[in-house]
């Protein structure tokens, strides 16, 4: 099976991981510039990166000797249009379930 | 008022309830009829079925593709019984075009008052699946229709 979700949902379950997607949505940044607001090391936080471009979340480009790290929005495309799908096919087909079971009696 | 309820449940699970203004056999056959599914589980508007096989028997085949225009997803997944008009228990996952994590549903529905309760039971495989389902909903501003799953969390 393709399942290539499951790394992308493990990868998003830590809430690090969480914080640097959301520093990223701010544009491209370096690995130095994403450790700065955590209080962990720098090989911590390439770890980190390195989980989230395996997952396909994020993708960088060389900047010189530093890395550039930015979004890959299309895995978070697919998981957000699963998430869609689940609450919009809930939500729509039930008010028109409603309407399915009031109307045939 | 009939609206959707969605909480945690455990590590790994969501739990969903709805009420219905039908009593459970009404409600169960609209779950398990091909005619029926066709006139209401059509997802957002504007999306069509345009395709279906709903074998609601154990071990029946699940398969639904919907469209709306150039764009299309589908739905795969088997049943694993039925308990008429009371419980359905099946397997499900979402393509997008790449498979989501498994969704085991048992899917309840008891009499209340002149209506029917049905309380919705999905079991993803671990927590991370689970807690990132919740966590992107924040993430991509989707927060309203998770509001109450993330009081909860």
């Amino acid at each position: 099976m393709n399942d290539s979700l499951s790394p992308a949902l493990a990868a998003l379950a830590d809430p690090t991981r969480r914080a640097i997607l959301d520093r990223l949505r701010a544009g491209e940044a370096s690995a130095g510039t994403l450790a700065a607001p955590f209080d962990i090391s720098q090989p911590a936080i390439s770890r980190h990166l390195k989980v989230m471009t395996g997952a396909g979340l994020v993708t960088h480009r060389r900047d010189g000797t530093r890395r550039m790290f930015r979004l890959a929005p299309h895995r978070l495309a697919e998981i957000d249009a699963w998430l869609d799908a689940y609450r919009a096919v809930l939500e729509a087909n039930y008010q028109r379930l409603d309407a399915l079971l009031a109307k045939d009696d | 008022m009939n609206s959707l309820e969605m909480t945690l449940d455990g590590d790994t699970g969501i739990l969903c309830k709805r009420r219905f203004a039908a009593p459970p056999e009404k409600v169960f056959k609209a779950h398990t009829d091909i005619d029926l599914l066709r006139q209401w589980m059509l997802g957002p508007d504007g999306w069509t079925i345009s395709q279906i096989e709903y074998d609601a028997r154990p071990g029946g085949k699940i398969a639904i593709t919907w469209e709306n225009g150039d764009e299309s997803f589908s739905l795969s997944g088997h049943f694993v019984s039925l308990e008429p008009p009371h419980r359905i228990v099946h397997v499900e996952r979402f393509h997008m075009p790449d498979p989501t994590p498994d969704n085991h549903i048992e899917t309840m529905f008891e009499a209340d008052g002149d209506g029917t309760l049905m309380v919705m039971r999905m079991q993803l495989p671990d927590k991370e699946a689970r807690d990132a389902m919740i966590a992107t909903g924040m993430e991509e501003g989707m927060s309203d229709s998770y509001d109450r799953l993330d009081a909860l969390a």
